[in-house]
């Protein structure tokens, strides 16, 4: 078992999961309550990574990460060395690949809490904030639950953004899926299956537990407002 | 119309908005609301809860300017447009929104945190205790009646001490002992704490009963105003008879004109029967509407005699049905009437269908309403 693949899968999934929480839940409100019209262009956008290939997501990261891009090159001069084929580079790009994940159960679950609660905050003279953290979020912590978890097993399980993004560099960006993918291209299956056995268990232990916590709102399919 | 500031010392409400819901709906209305009850009665879909949603700043009217004593909550031509949470307004909403997931206790207190701690437990106690729902404290809104809630709801408004009430039809659901047990004790709190009560309701019954002041609110304009007796007893236009529960309203044709008498004869269309009713500004041959209160309506067993009331005539009763302490009688008299009884009277004069009765109505008790301009 390669036990390094898969603590740094884990370590992955967490920081990828911690970041969604902290750039999803406003994307997740904004969404939920905006009366732009203009609001679908920011929902197509955060639903891209649902439907491009990952490889054409990894692509165009790798290509922003670059030294020829001016992000690239701002983070190289900030840190001193590029964003490609690192941890952190692959953090950015799983970040991006699994937004959709954590933004729209959210999303779905801030727009179902009744208005009038809502208002009835505000006249009673609560703050956005102090609104947000009494009413909006406890009432909506299952899809709250349900975009972590599901940002967290779709990290875990990523492969052609890993690929493009990170290469495969054991203890830096050899994740799980990579590692099967190696065992495979050296005839090991037996190895393959036990990673391949352990994703899969995981992936259906925590999908079980979210779908079991709020079923309403998974009525249908995560992705349906 | 004037709208003043009010009075450096009283905490009026004063209302004068435009506000263009879609193409086809616009509100634009009016209107004063000085400390006690004032009644916002009108049909669904005529435009009260956008008005009150607008007051309390929930929605930004296009233009006009909304003022509580010497606040300006919003002012379209100064550019003041004060934060819902700064306005300090109670608001019952029809379906109370109760946070559900607190308990009574922390909804009451939910407006008043930042006060410390004890002093908050003591407004809410004296509050709750003045809703009589002390032992609720604990519960969750989903564990308690549908009256306890409603009492929970006023309380968590009025614990904050708000400048203004606005309740959106909140006693829709609640039968009417519960009802009045509630509004007594509104009554009582609004005695000691003298700020507008502005209250939505469809139910013209109820305005009559509650508002020292009723505005009369539908397809977003405001049709009249004032004390219950005027508003409600002397309709001038059509939406208003039927706001305020004119059951009967007829199409008629000016027959003659009696100047000296200060009355006119109408016939009524398609039917033999004529009415006396008010002199209006018409003359012989225009068209006119008349509306007549069941309630105002007599049934007489015999043909009567020795009355002063100028209309009587002879009818077929048609049906008879109960609702609860009245009983509705349709009658055929040239046209439908619809008359409301006591029971007491429909057994008395022992009616039943197809009884032949005489139909008595005071002249006065016929209003001529304007037809709808919708």
């Amino acid at each position: 078992m390669d036990w390094s693949a898969i603590f740094l899968t884990l370590r992955l999934a967490l920081v990828v999961c911690a970041t969604l929480l902290v750039v999803g839940t406003p994307i997740a409100l904004w969404l939920s309550f905006t009366r732009w019209r203009w609001k679908f262009f920011v929902e197509s956008i955060v639903a891209l990574p649902l439907v491009l290939p990952p490889t054409v997501l990894g692509f165009y990261v790798l290509v922003a990460m670059g030294s020829n891009s001016p992000i690239g090159r701002w983070y190289q001069s900030f840190t001193g060395h590029g964003l490609p084929f690192t941890f952190e580079g692959l953090a950015i790009a799983s970040v991006i690949y699994s937004l959709p994940f954590a933004v729209q159960p959210m999303a779905a679950a801030f727009s179902q809490v009744d208005r009038n609660l809502i208002n009835a905050s505000s006249i009673l003279g609560a703050s956005r904030l102090r609104t947000f953290l009494r009413v909006v979020l406890p009432l909506s912590v299952g899809g709250v639950i349900t975009g972590f978890v599901l940002s967290f097993a779709h990290t875990l399980g990523e492969f052609g953004v890993v690929l493009m993004v990170g290469g495969n560099i054991p203890g830096v960006t050899r994740t799980v899926s990579i590692a099967i993918y190696d065992h495979v291209q050296a005839l090991d299956y037996a190895g393959a299956n036990r990673m391949a056995l352990l994703l899969m268990a995981f992936s259906f232990v925590t999908l079980s537990i979210t779908y079991s916590l709020n079923r309403r709102i998974w009525a249908v399919w995560p992705m349906h407002r | 119309m004037a709208f003043g500031t009010g009075g450096a010392s009283d905490g009026r409400l004063s209302v004068r908005i435009a506000h263009r819901l879609s193409n086809s709906f616009a509100l634009e209305a009016g209107f004063e609301a000085p400390a006690g009850f004032t009644m916002l009665l009108g049909p669904s879909g005529g435009g009260k809860t956008t008005l009150l949603n607008c007051i309390a700043g929930f929605v930004r009217p296009d233009a006009g300017r909304i003022s509580l004593g010497t606040r300006v909550l919003f002012d379209s031509d100064a550019r003041i447009d004060m934060p819902v949470a700064e306005r300090q307004l109670g608001y019952v909403f029809q379906n109370l929104a109760l946070f559900p997931h607190l308990t009574v206790a922390q909804n009451v207190q939910y407006g008043i945190v930042k006060l410390p701690a004890d002093e908050r437990r003591a407004r809410m106690m004296t509050m709750l205790e003045s809703f009589r729902i002390a032992h609720l404290i604990a519960r969750k809104p989903g564990e308690v009646s549908g009256g306890e809630r409603q009492r929970a709801a006023l309380a968590r408004s009025l614990v904050t001490n708000p400048a203004a009430l606005l309740l959106d039809e909140p006693l829709v659901a609640l039968d009417n002992a519960t009802k009045s047990k509630i509004l007594d004790d509104l009554r009582a709190w609004n005695t000691a704490n003298e700020i507008p009560i502005l209250y939505v309701t469809h139910s013209p019954e109820e305005a009559f009963a509650l508002g020292e002041r009723v505005v009369v609110l539908d397809g977003g304009r405001i049709l009249a105003q004032g004390m219950p007796q005027y508003v409600l007893s002397t309709p001038r236009h059509e939406t208003i008879a039927q706001v305020v529960g004119f059951e009967n309203v007829f199409d008629a044709t000016v027959r003659s004109i009696a100047e000296t008498q200060g009355t006119m004869l109408c016939q009524l269309d398609g039917s033999p029967t004529q009415l006396e009713v008010p002199l209006g500004h018409t003359e012989a041959g225009d068209r006119v509407r008349i509306a007549i209160r069941a309630g105002d309506i007599i049934i007489a067993a015999e043909r009567p005699h020795g009355l002063s009331a100028r209309n009587s005539f002879p009818g077929r009763v048609l049906s008879i049905r109960r609702e609860g302490v009245r009983a509705v009688v349709m009658i055929e008299a040239g046209a439908t009437f619809e008359i409301h009884l006591t029971p007491a009277a429909i057994d008395e004069l022992r009616i039943e269908a197809e009884m032949e009765v005489w139909l008595v109505i005071k002249t006065y008790s016929c209003n001529l309403v304007e037809p709808s301009v919708r």
